[in-house]
C-alpha cells in the first residue's frame, strides 16, 4: 500500500475501454479493496457505444429494438448498479470510484451528493452553472441532465459511478427514452464548451481529491 | 431468532427499497454472506446477513420500500431442523402444544378460526388443571358439518356468520346447498328479530388481501415525472372552441373509399385538424415557440407531436416539417408513426424535437379535455369527438358535425387573447375548408 498523509486514491485514466472489460476491472478492484489489498481508486475512461440497464431498470425503457441497436452499433449490457437505463459512448467522461466508504462517512446519501458536487465544481471551472434537482439524482443544467449517477455498494465499497456528457452525441439518448416523456439531456459541447475528455478528467480529479479529502496518486 | 433490519445507509437516508432476496426461507446462511439487496437514491447495495443460521421468514417482499430499522426477515440461529418455510400462521395441529399454550383458554366461540396460534396470556396464572379440563375439540372443527361443503356455501356462511352445523342439507347425500343457506339465513333473521351478533358490515374474508401492490413500470414513472414537471413548470390555462366540421366531414366521406383503395389507410379528421393547426402556428408563431430561462425560442420549423396511446402508457412521435405536408401526407405520417409507436419501432429522432402537440382523446369518446403541455413546448391542442349536433344557424336549427377543440397553453408566454386568436384561425380554416385533399 502506498504511503499518503491523508487517504490515498489511485487515479487511472484508461482511455477508451469496452464495457465488459471495465466491469471486470471494477469487480477485481472492488474485491481487492474489500480485503484491503489496494487503496481507493478513481477510474476515468470512455466507453464505445453501449446501453446499460441497472439492476432495477426496465427493459421497456429501451425504445429501440435489438435490430435497431445492432444496426447502430450499440452494445447492450445488464449490470448491477443502481438506476435505470443509460447510454455511454464516445465523448462521455465515465468515472468509476472504487472507494471504501467506511473510511469516508459511511453514508451513501453523502457519497452521491459528493459525486454530484465533484461534477458541479468541474463544470463551474468551465463557466457552466450546473446544479441538483431534489430527488432526481444526477447533475442538471437548466432542467437538462448533463451527468448521470448509478452506484453499486457491497460492504461499503463502491463501484460504478458517474457519466458526464462532455461532447457526447446526444441523439443516442433517444434510443433509450421516449423523448416526449423524459427529461432532456445536454452536454458541455451543447452548452458551447469545447474541451477534451483528458482535460475535463484532470480537472475533475482535482475536485474529487478535495471533496473526498484524499491524495490523488497518478499511476 | 435474530431480526434482520433495513440498515441505515447514511444520515439523510430514512428508507430503502428491498430489491432482491438472495436467499429463500429455509435456506442456510452464513454470517456476512449477502442476504438481500436494497436500493436507495441510485445506489444499489448488497446487505450481508447479521448472523449465521437458517432464514426463518421473510417479512418484506421484493419491491417494497420500508423505513430504516424495519424488520425485514428473521434468522433462526439454531439452524433449526423443522423451521423450514412454514408461515407462522400454519400451526401444525398434530403436535400437542407445549405447556404454556395448553393452559390457554380455547378461542372464544365467536372468533373466526383465523388465528390458530393460541393466546397464552390469560390462563397462565391459573393451575393448568382448572383450565385445561375439557377434551373439547377445537372450536373451528365444531362449526363444520360432516359432509363436503362447496366454496360458495363456506363463503356465504362466513359472510352471514352462520353456524353450518345448524343448517339442514337438502342436496345430494345431505349436502348443504346455496338454497339451504339462504333459507336458513332467512328464517334466522325473522326469528331472531333483535340481531344478536352485529349484522353489520361483514368482515373481509380472512387471509385475503384487500389491496394488491405492484411497482410502477419505468415508463409509467417517466410519464408521472414528466406530467408533474410540466404542471410545475407551466402556468396551464385551457380554452375551448366549438368547431363546425360539417364541410370537412363531407370531404372526408367523399374521399374515404378512395383513400382506402389508393393508399391502404383510412382518412380521419386528424390530418385536417393538424393542417389547420399548422396554419394557425404560421400566423401566430409564439404558439410554436418554447421558453429557455428568460428567452423565447422561436422555432422556424413546425414539428407536430401526435400523442399515441400505448398499452400501458403513451408516447408522442413527431411529424417533422408538418407545414410541408398536405392532408394526404399528414395522414400517412400519422398512420405510420402510430403503428410504429405501438410496435416500438420508432427511431429516436422521431420522438424528439416537437414544437407543438396534438392529442386526440375524441377517438376514445371524450367531448373535450384539458391536456398537459408536452415540455418544453408552450401549447397542446386536444381534439374532442366529432358528433352530429343540432345547432342554431341564422335562427334555424340545423344538424351539423360538431367538434370541440381545446388548447392548453402556457400563460407565462401566451395570453388568452392570443390563444383565442390562434384557435379562431384554426376554426376558420376547418369551417371553410378550401384546399384539395390529395
Amino acid at each position: 500500500m502506498p504511503d499518503c498523509t491523508t487517504r490515498c486514491c489511485c487515479l487511472r485514466q484508461l482511455g477508451r475501454v469496452d464495457y465488459a472489460s471495465a466491469l471486470e476491472l471494477q469487480h477485481q478492484l472492488a474485491a481487492d479493496r474489500k480485503q484491503g489489498l489496494v487503496p481507493d481508486h478513481l477510474l476515468l475512461l470512455e466507453h464505445p457505444h453501449v446501453i446499460t440497464l441497472g439492476r432495477n431498470g426496465h427493459l421497456e425503457n429501451v425504445l429501440a429494438g435489438d435490430d435497431i441497436l445492432a444496426r447502430a452499433g450499440i452494445a447492450f449490457h445488464a449490470t448491477d448498479r443502481g438506476g435505470d437505463v443509460t447510454y455511454h459512448g464516445p465523448g462521455q467522461l465515465v468515472g468509476y470510484p472504487i472507494l471504501d466508504l467506511r473510511d469516508w462517512k459511511r453514508d451513501v446519501g453523502a457519497y452521491v451528493r459528493a459525486v454530484e458536487e465533484t461534477i458541479i465544481a468541474t463544470l463551474t471551472d468551465y463557466g457552466i452553472a450546473a446544479g441538483r434537482i431534489p430527488k432526481l439524482t444526477g447533475v442538471w443544467v437548466g432542467g437538462r441532465k448533463i451527468a448521470a449517477i448509478g452506484v453499486h455498494l457491497s460492504r461499503w465499497v463502491t463501484s460504478h459511478g458517474f457519466a458526464l456528457n462532455v461532447s457526447t452525441d446526444l441523439s443516442y439518448f433517444h434510443y433509450i427514452v421516449p423523448c416526449g416523456l423524459a427529461m432532456p439531456v445536454t452536454s458541455m459541447a451543447a452548452l458551447g464548451v469545447r474541451a477534451s475528455l483528458d482535460e475535463v478528467g484532470a480537472k475533475l480529479a482535482v475536485h474529487f481529491a478535495r471533496i473526498f479529502d484524499c491524495e490523488m496518486l497518478e499511476n | 431468532m435474530t431480526d434482520v433490519v433495513m440498515p441505515q445507509m447514511g444520515e439523510s437516508i430514512v428508507e430503502g427499497t428491498l430489491t432482491k432476496w438472495l436467499k429463500k426461507p429455509g435456506e442456510r446462511i452464513e454470517r456476512d454472506e449477502p442476504l438481500f439487496e436494497i436500493s436507495t437514491d441510485k445506489v444499489d447495495t448488497e446487505i450481508p446477513s447479521p448472523a449465521a443460521g437458517t432464514l426463518a421468514e421473510i417479512l418484506v417482499e421484493e419491491g417494497k420500500t420500508v423505513g430504516i430499522n424495519t424488520v425485514v426477515a428473521r434468522i433462526d440461529e439454531a439452524g433449526g431442523a423443522a423451521v423450514a418455510a412454514q408461515p407462522a400462521a400454519a400451526a401444525a395441529p398434530a403436535e400437542p402444544p407445549p405447556a404454556p399454550a395448553a393452559a390457554a383458554t380455547p378461542a372464544p366461540a365467536a372468533a373466526p378460526p383465523t388465528e390458530p396460534v393460541a393466546v397464552p396470556v390469560v390462563g397462565q396464572a391459573v393451575p393448568p388443571a382448572a383450565t385445561a379440563v375439557p377434551a373439547v375439540p377445537p372450536e373451528p372443527a365444531d362449526k363444520e358439518p360432516a359432509g363436503p361443503l362447496s366454496p360458495l356455501v363456506r363463503k356465504m356462511a362466513r359472510e352471514l356468520n352462520l353456524d353450518l352445523t345448524q343448517v339442514k342439507g337438502t342436496g345430494a347425500g345431505g349436502r348443504i346447498t346455496k338454497q339451504d343457506v339462504e333459507a336458513y339465513a332467512g328464517a334466522q333473521s325473522q326469528s331472531a328479530a333483535p340481531p344478536s351478533p352485529p349484522a353489520a358490515a361483514p368482515l373481509p374474508p380472512a387471509g385475503q388481501a384487500r389491496t394488491r401492490i405492484e411497482p410502477m413500470s419505468a415508463m409509467r414513472i417517466k410519464i408521472a415525472e414528466h406530467m408533474v414537471m410540466s404542471q410545475r413548470t407551466s402556468a396551464h390555462v385551457t380554452t375551448i372552441h366549438r368547431v363546425d366540421m360539417t364541410k370537412v366531414a363531407r370531404l372526408r366521406e367523399r374521399h374515404k373509399a378512395q383513400f382506402q383503395t389508393a393508399y391502404g389507410f383510412n382518412l380521419t379528421y386528424l390530418p385536417f385538424i393538424t393542417r389547420a393547426a399548422v396554419a394557425g402556428l404560421r400566423q401566430y408563431p409564439l404558439l410554436n415557440a418554447s421558453l429557455d430561462g428568460q428567452n423565447i425560442v422561436y422555432h422556424n420549423e413546425i414539428h407536430i407531436g401526435i400523442a399515441v396511446a400505448l398499452e400501458n402508457g403513451l408516447i408522442v412521435p413527431v411529424i417533422r416539417g408538418a407545414d410541408e405536408k398536405n392532408v394526404l401526407g399528414l395522414q400517412r405520417s400519422i398512420v405510420d408513426l402510430a403503428a410504429r409507436a405501438r410496435s416500438r419501432q420508432l427511431k429516436p429522432e422521431e420522438v424528439a424535437g416537437g414544437t407543438f402537440s396534438i392529442t386526440n382523446f375524441g377517438s376514445f369518446g371524450s367531448l373535450t379535455g384539458t391536456p398537459v403541455i408536452n415540455q418544453p413546448q408552450v401549447a397542446i391542442m386536444g381534439v374532442g369527438t366529432v358528433d352530429k349536433t343540432p345547432v342554431v344557424i341564422d335562427d334555424a336549427i340545423a344538424i351539423r358535425s360538431i367538434c370541440h377543440l381545446s388548447l392548453s397553453f402556457d400563460h407565462r408566454l401566451i395570453d388568452g387573447a392570443l390563444a383565442d386568436q390562434f384557435m379562431t384561425k384554426v376554426k376558420q380554416v376547418l369551417e371553410s375548408w378550401s384546399e384539395e385533399v390529395v
